[in-house]
């Protein structure tokens, strides 16, 4: 066990906990931080994703005395002053979601997307997005929130 | 009961009473009629249904959920419609044993069909009991009421209105519904009220949008796995490394460095329960456990399809006239001019949700115990709850909370029961997450299975005999309905005997032959308890591959008849709707006949398209699969999909259509990638490594989809009728592109590769 230090959504935080524990479980069970969700922990899915230094990070394979001075974001520290983020506001004017439990994966990789490539074509979104999944294949509803969030 | 007769005589006769002293211009005194308490839930009551809030909006308990399609705001748009309430003001409380009767949870895309039509029709009946209330106080007569956004007028006399929140907002109405007596899917209600004339309606084919939408892109909503409780230890669970293997010894003194961690085991339950989740985590990996010798239950997979046909049958069925009188099918294949015979094979499915399941138990043996559960049948769950830990039915209260995603029975219902045994072990609540290689490796099966069809035709070419044969695993061997401990994985593993149910299916279509028989034997499950292949509900149980093996050998008749795919449905099928789906997609697609594969290509791309068509309880379904296929690697890509649909009238065209999108890719996932692995110790397939899905990138292209709105149609279910034909037209349009009849899937490159172009 040790004194691990986080910064998490703009907030300082300390944590006892096991060096080698990954990072979702520091967010959710010690700092009841659920949006980055458990799906496999084996870094296959992208539920459990946040951002940390403006990359896409799985938490789950992420130990979390790793992260150092990274300032971490997760989907709730996203919103700027109480309004969705225009990722969050692309997929709720598009209805994305349907069981819903893998968007934080989509949502968070899409933000860390657009903040480096702003107009991307649909070969940069692919390269982004591959990998995550989405169970309920909700596919061409996020092709077309991610393309409307690119042009707003 | 006598105590609540007379209560409730009581309340309406007070509440007459000040209606008769109630003057002109004072309508918005409070509301006095029905109850002040909400009577115990009952079936037969109207406020076990809906209730108008002392805002004036109104509250409906729905005993199904909505898993992500939008089922509830559809039932919240049925209800609103037929108490002219704007479907703003209309509210879905659902899936809580606590606030609704037990409908059946989401079960069998029975949600709208079902479960709304019985809120439709108590909404009906508190319209009814709402104006009656109206007439009363506004001393005018019923008939000459009007009913806008919820407040009641009289026509002849405008000025006389009242609202349903200043009638009885924030009481509960005090009167009865015709009940059918069953509780689950089959529940119904009825009353004397009136429905609203179909072409009056309002709400019906509006596109409100999702409540639930907004809360999960924002991260401001719950789902089961977010659930804690003061106290609350977390929970792993500790699984054979050959399935049916038991513990044999188990040394704590291997995890003695984890703090307050316990080890629970119990026959061949064997678990850890910690404070902390990561340490209840690595407890589970560190545990060191002797497992008992045992038999490698399964069969080599290479075998799978010849072990299947050599296996005995436990259990035959079928459907038709033809059941009984088997002789007559054997003559009319004897007596035709030609005969052709096709066999398909489908494997074992895995659920394989987004995440494992989770539930959180509180158990209180002296109070009420309460499970959270992502399951679909959050009543029937708490049941199976109560049953396990000796509780009675009503000392256990079902949760239903968001999930990690759900197509049927997956691996929600074993871990309701986990979390149960857990929570009695330590007398705390637990919140049980099972890890990735249970939810994919241990979480039930869709049953893997052989279908031979056979066609026997006459010298012109007509089909004259038609036998559909299905020989596959059980599609039951655990139950959906998770009220029984027996039907639950971590139950059987505690010793809780199994009971198969012993069933299949048959193709749902309307061709019309002169001879058509469908058949079907179970075969008996190669590990009788606790297996990792068990068989249950996946999405449109048995559709998928049912019709893969139906719709692809229609093809192949059509082809050996020298007729077109589409030409020859439209020949064979009996029903209008049925030629009408068909009809609308293949104009849609720009269906052009042929009577061979026409094997386009452009270098390495080979392009094609297929038609499959089924039906479901009511709705039907036809699909035109466009694919794209390298030769070179054999990979299929699902380029564009056009789907007709008929499910009656549609309520919210766009969370239909965005169903049927859903519908489509899950079902080309299962097409061309989706096979649970096993060697002969325990199933294989452990992750998305081992069981991959769609990628992102291999998304369809385009899907278009002709929505058929029959107004005058009571509305079907919608939410597994597209997933049914996908994987059969897919297996058309790669025969049209490449010559090749795959006749087991899924759809891979090396099944390309392999079959003769």
């Amino acid at each position: 066990m040790a004194k691990i230090a986080l910064n998490v959504d703009g907030k300082s935080h300390t944590i006892n906990a096991d060096p080698d524990m990954p990072l979702l479980y520091a967010l959710r069970d010690d700092l009841g931080l659920d949006n980055p969700k458990f799906g496999c922990g084996l870094a296959q899915c992208g539920a459990c994703t946040v951002i940390i230094d403006g990359q896409a990070v799985r938490s789950c394979v992420t130990p979390v005395d790793s992260v150092g001075k990274g300032k971490v974001t997760t989907l709730a520290g996203i919103q700027k002053n109480g309004v969705p983020h225009k990722v969050q506001a692309a997929f709720i004017a598009e209805q994305v979601p349907q069981c819903g439990y893998c968007m934080n994966g989509w949502v968070m990789t899409t933000v860390a997307l657009l903040e480096k490539t702003p107009k991307p074509t649909d070969k940069q979104i692919e390269d982004a997005l591959t990998g995550l999944k989405c169970r309920c294949a909700t596919h061409v509803s996020i092709m077309r929130a991610v393309k409307r969030a690119a042009q707003a | 009961m006598n105590q609540q007769i007379n209560r409730r005589n009581f309340l309406s006769a007070t509440g007459a009473l000040t209606v008769s002293v109630m003057m002109p211009g004072i309508a918005a005194a409070a509301p006095t009629a029905g109850l002040a308490k909400r009577p115990p839930l009952d079936p037969k009551k109207l406020a076990s249904y809906i209730t108008i809030n002392a805002n004036g909006t109104a509250t409906a308990y729905f005993g199904k959920m909505d898993m992500g399609q939008g089922t509830d705001m559809g039932v919240a748009q049925m209800v609103a419609e037929e108490l002219d309430l704007p479907v703003s003001r209309v509210f879905v409380e659902m899936g809580d044993s606590a606030s609704s009767v037990n409908q059946g949870g989401a079960s069998g895309s029975t949600g709208v069909s079902h479960g709304g039509a019985t809120l439709r029709n108590a909404a009906a009946e508190a319209r009814r009991q709402l104006v009656n209330m109206a007439a009363q106080r506004l001393n005018v007569a019923a008939d000459d009421l009007t009913v806008t956004d919820g407040v009641i007028s009289s026509k002849t006399t405008p000025t006389k209105k009242v609202t349903y929140g200043e009638l009885i907002g924030g009481r509960w109405f005090d009167s009865e519904v015709e009940w059918n007596g069953k509780i689950g899917n089959d529940l119904a209600v009825k009353s004397p009220a009136k429905l609203k004339d179909p072409k009056d309606y309002k709400v019906y084919g509006t596109s409100p949008p999702r409540r639930d939408v907004a809360p999960k892109i924002l991260g401001t909503g719950k789902f089961v796995t977010d659930i804690r409780l003061p106290g609350m230890l977390h929970a792993r669970m500790v699984m054979p490394p050959v399935a049916g293997a038991e513990p044999v010894s188990v040394d704590e003194s291997s995890i003695k460095s984890i703090p307050g961690v316990k080890v629970i085991w119990q026959k061949a339950f064997l678990g850890v329960v910690a404070p902390k989740e990561w340490d209840a985590v690595k407890a589970s990996r560190m545990l060191k456990v002797t497992w008992s010798e045992t038999k490698a239950p399964f069969v080599e997979q290479k075998n799978l399809y010849d072990h299947i046909r050599g296996a005995k049958s436990i259990k035959s069925g079928g459907e038709g006239p033809f059941m009984k009188e088997p002789a007559k099918v054997d003559e009319a294949f004897k007596s035709a001019e030609r005969v052709i015979e096709a066999t398909y094979e489908w494997p074992f499915q895995s659920h394989a949700s987004m995440g494992p399941a989770c539930a959180v138990v509180d158990y209180k043996p002296n109070g009420i115990t309460t499970l959270w559960t992502g399951s679909q049948k959050p009543h029937f769950a708490g049941d199976g709850v109560a049953a396990l830990l000796d509780l009675k039915p009503e000392q256990v209260r079902g949760i239903w909370v968001p999930g990690p995603g759900s197509y049927g029975r997956n691996d929600a219902g074993d871990a309701a029961a986990a979390a149960a045994i857990f929570s009695k072990a330590v007398g705390k609540p637990v919140r049980f997450q099972a890890m990735r290689n249970e939810a994919t490796g241990w979480g039930p099966k869709s049953p893997a299975s052989v279908h031979t069809v056979r066609a026997g035709l006459d010298k012109d070419g007509k089909v004259v005999a038609w036998h559909f044969h299905s020989k596959a695993f059980d599609r039951l061997n655990v139950s959906s309905n998770e009220s029984d401990p027996s039907d639950t994985l971590h139950g059987q593993m505690i010793g809780v005997k199994p009971k198969a149910q012993l069933t299949y299916g048959s193709p749902s279509n309307s061709y019309k032959f002169d001879v058509r028989h469908l058949s079907w034997d179970v075969v008996p499950p190669m590990l009788e308890s606790a297996s990792p292949l068990r068989s249950s509900h996946l999405r449109d149980p048995l559709g998928p591959e049912i019709h893969f093996a139906h719709e692809s050998f229609v093809d192949e008749v059509a082809f050996a008849t020298n007729s077109d795919p589409v030409a020859f449905r439209l020949n064979y099928v009996s029903d209008q709707r049925d030629k009408d789906v068909i009809d609308a997609a293949a104009k849609k697609a720009g269906w052009q006949p042929r009577t061979a594969a026409r094997k386009q290509r452009d270098g390495d791309i080979a392009t094609g398209q297929g038609i499959a068509y089924s039906t479901r309880n009511g709705t039907r379904v036809a699909v035109i699969a466009e694919v794209e296929v390298d030769t070179k690697t054999g990979k299929v890509r699902g380029k564009k999909f056009t789907v007709a649909h008929d499910c009656g009238i549609v309520i919210n065209p766009q969370l239909l259509t965005q169903t049927i999108e859903g519908n489509v890719s899950q079902a080309l996932s299962r097409a061309i990638h989706e096979e649970v692995k096993f060697d002969t110790k325990n199933v294989t397939s452990v992750d998305w490594e081992t069981y991959p899905i769609l990628d992102f990138t291999e998304r369809p292209m385009q899907i278009d989809v002709v929505l058929i709105n029959r107004q005058n149609i009571p509305p079907n279910g919608a939410g597994e009728g597209s997933m049914r034909p996908i994987v059969a037209a897919v297996a058309n349009a790669i025969y049209d592109a490449t010559g090749i009849r795959l006749r087991q899937g899924p759809f891979t490159p090396e099944r390309i590769k392999g079959g003769a172009a």
